[in-house]
């Protein structure tokens, strides 16, 4: 990857912790999910940018790529990206969890803004997905669905029924991206270490591969690989709350309110990184 | 087109209702280009052996993972599948609720869900495999419709009125091998929209799935004993046909009868319409009272909860004295 584009792609996610950040202090006593978000920044950042095919005109276009969204509660990451991809307005973005929004914590199936699924409850997206991916297969059309899921959510077990079904029917048109910020709601208790990860998909049947899931080159590059004749899971190594460091693996803020002094602190180390 | 002459409706009553799905799932696939059929290792069960080997492409089955086959149908009925789901009752209602919900109720998917086998059914196989609690259930999903078709042709309507609907639908699935016909010659059913199949001026008797049967001989028992009650036919859940609930304004009583809980259903369903208005008569539910039912044969789990001809009756002249 050439320096411009290294640089434009980081610049984007820099972007997009930006507007998380923003989003979470207009969220104010709701509070937000900004762990698991800031984790995913880098990932939705290569996907958005260079792996999916899709047109934010055109948002209905029958041949775009689907990308579900099975680890619902980072909605502010997607939205992020929808929105700096083209969507909608900044504006509209942050209107997030305001009354009467249509961006909300769990985001609400909305064709128009992009959004493929309603979410929030965990452990569904990737069946899901494999409807889309067979959908296309029975179209006999070429685009792919991409999931992203995170690795707390893979403690449930509706994950692995997925898992182990796609598989079966060598789905190789499907992508789960698993987000391994190491940490959930409750801190490290129960989250398996991406290698685990990896070696269970391999036992299921899926070409697994653990990559550095904040760094925009390596993310492509394997993002970019389409495995012949199975599912492709790609499992990122991310840091809960990566690129402010009081958020960074302190799974207080898996859901936490930022306070204005918070606020700045963030923006500042956010805008210093970039 | 199946022919709904005298004489497929007799051979088709020979059948169980899960038997029936599948046969109205090879007439479906060769109309409808968009069907997709999908079970969780209940192939046989669902009489879907022919439909897989016939139509592969139309045929998926998950194995064992009843919230993977939910997911997949959601994920397909968002590309535009109309998927029929399939399952033992308990499992596809219960055990998958939760997506049942959030995937095809709050994204209003076109999926129908079959519960097979609901009800007592499956007899000795016991509590576990009972379906005594899917209307109750299903019916507070907003947008989703609940069909309980009372004998094997209405099975078909059914599953026809399904397909045609675009939305979620769950479909229950009651009475066993050699349950009796209630239809014997061809009618529209339409959803929402409830059959009377007899008048009665003391008694209105609102039955579902395999009770409409058992009610049409308990109303004849009661007629020997002078009373007047009539049957009507409420094989749609949710939407709950009100129209049918006024016009029995002028009777003693209101009986409803069903192969379900009487938490929940349609006893609830009937009486929460009810409990609004002042100028309705008294109502008597029966069903399944709130116990676990001692498990063993068909006959045997109807009788103990009193839910035959002669036990419908006798609770409605008690209730009447």
């Amino acid at each position: 990857m050439d320096k411009e584009r290294l640089k434009k792609l980081n610049e984007f996610a820099n972007q997009l912790r930006l507007d998380m950040l923003n989003m979470a202090l207009r969220s104010g006593s709701n509070g937000a999910h900004l762990g698991g978000s800031l984790s995913s920044a880098e990932i939705l950042t290569v996907l958005f940018n260079s792996i999916l095919k899709h047109d934010p005109k055109n948002p209905s276009w029958a041949s775009r790529d689907r990308f579900i969204l099975s680890k619902g509660h980072v909605s502010m990451a997607y939205y992020a990206a929808l929105c700096r991809a083209g969507y909608f307005s900044e504006e509209e973005l942050m209107s997030f969890n305001s009354d009467g929004s249509q961006l909300l914590t769990h985001s609400l199936v909305n064709q128009e803004k992009g959004i493929e699924i309603s979410s929030g409850s965990l452990g569904w997206g990737l069946s899901i997905g494999i409807g889309c991916a067979l959908s296309a297969k029975k179209k006999n059309e070429s685009w792919r669905t991409y999931v992203l899921l995170g690795d707390g959510e893979c403690n449930e077990g509706s994950v692995w029924e997925a898992f182990m079904a796609a598989a079966r029917m060598k789905l190789n048109n499907l992508i789960a991206i698993i987000d391994c910020n190491g940490m959930q709601l409750d801190g490290v208790n129960a989250v398996m270490p991406p290698d685990k990860h990896c070696a269970m998909l391999d036992a299921c049947g899926w070409e697994a591969v653990v990559v550095d899931g904040h760094d925009v080159t390596h993310l492509e590059e394997i993002l970019a690989a389409k495995p012949e004749h199975k599912p492709y899971a790609v499992i990122a190594k991310t840091i809960k709350g990566k690129g402010v460091s009081f958020m960074e693996n302190n799974a207080d803020w898996h859901h936490g309110r930022i306070t204005a002094e918070q606020f700045e602190t963030a923006v500042k180390e956010v805008k210093c990184d970039a | 087109m199946l022919e709904f002459s005298r004489q497929n409706m007799m051979a088709w009553s020979r059948q169980s209702s899960r038997h029936m799905f599948g046969e109205a799932m090879l007439e479906a696939a060769e109309y409808d280009e968009k069907l997709m059929v999908i079970t969780a290792d209940v192939a046989s069960s669902a009489n879907l052996r022919t439909f897989a080997e016939r139509y592969p492409e139309k045929f998926l089955n998950v194995g064992l993972s009843e919230q993977c086959m939910l997911g997949v149908a959601a994920g397909m009925a968002k590309e535009g599948f109309h998927v029929f789901i399939s399952s033992f009752a308990p499992f596809v209602s219960m055990r998958i609720f939760e997506g049942l919900r959030s995937y095809l109720g709050y994204m209003h998917l076109n999926v129908t869900v079959v519960g097979l086998g609901s009800g007592f059914a499956l007899g000795t196989n016991g509590n576990t495999h009972y379906g005594l609690e899917d209307m109750a259930i299903t019916r507070t999903i907003p947008g989703m419709v609940v069909l309980s078709p009372s004998d094997n042709t209405e099975v078909i309507k059914s599953l026809f009125a399904a397909l045609a609907y675009e939305g979620p639908v769950y479909l229950r699935l009651t009475g066993v091998t050699g349950s009796q016909m209630v239809y014997k010659e061809n009618y529209d059913f339409d959803i929402g929209k409830s059959i009377k199949l007899s008048e009665g001026s003391d008694v209105c008797i609102f039955a579902t799935g395999s009770m409409v049967y058992e009610c049409t001989r308990a109303v004849r028992a009661l007629s020997k004993n002078g009373i007047s009650a009539g049957v009507t036919n409420i094989h749609t859940i949710k939407p709950l046909d009100t129209g049918a609930m006024n016009e029995a304004r002028s009777a003693k009583l209101i009986v409803t009868v069903e192969e379900h809980s009487v938490i929940g259903g349609l006893g609830s369903a009937v009486s929460e319409y009810l409990a609004e208005r002042d100028d309705m008569p008294k109502l008597l539910r029966i069903g399944i009272p709130d116990i676990f039912p001692t498990a063993g044969t068909y006959r045997y789990t109807l009788d103990q909860c009193g839910l035959s001809a002669a036990s419908i009756a006798d609770r409605i002249k008690q209730e009447l004295n």
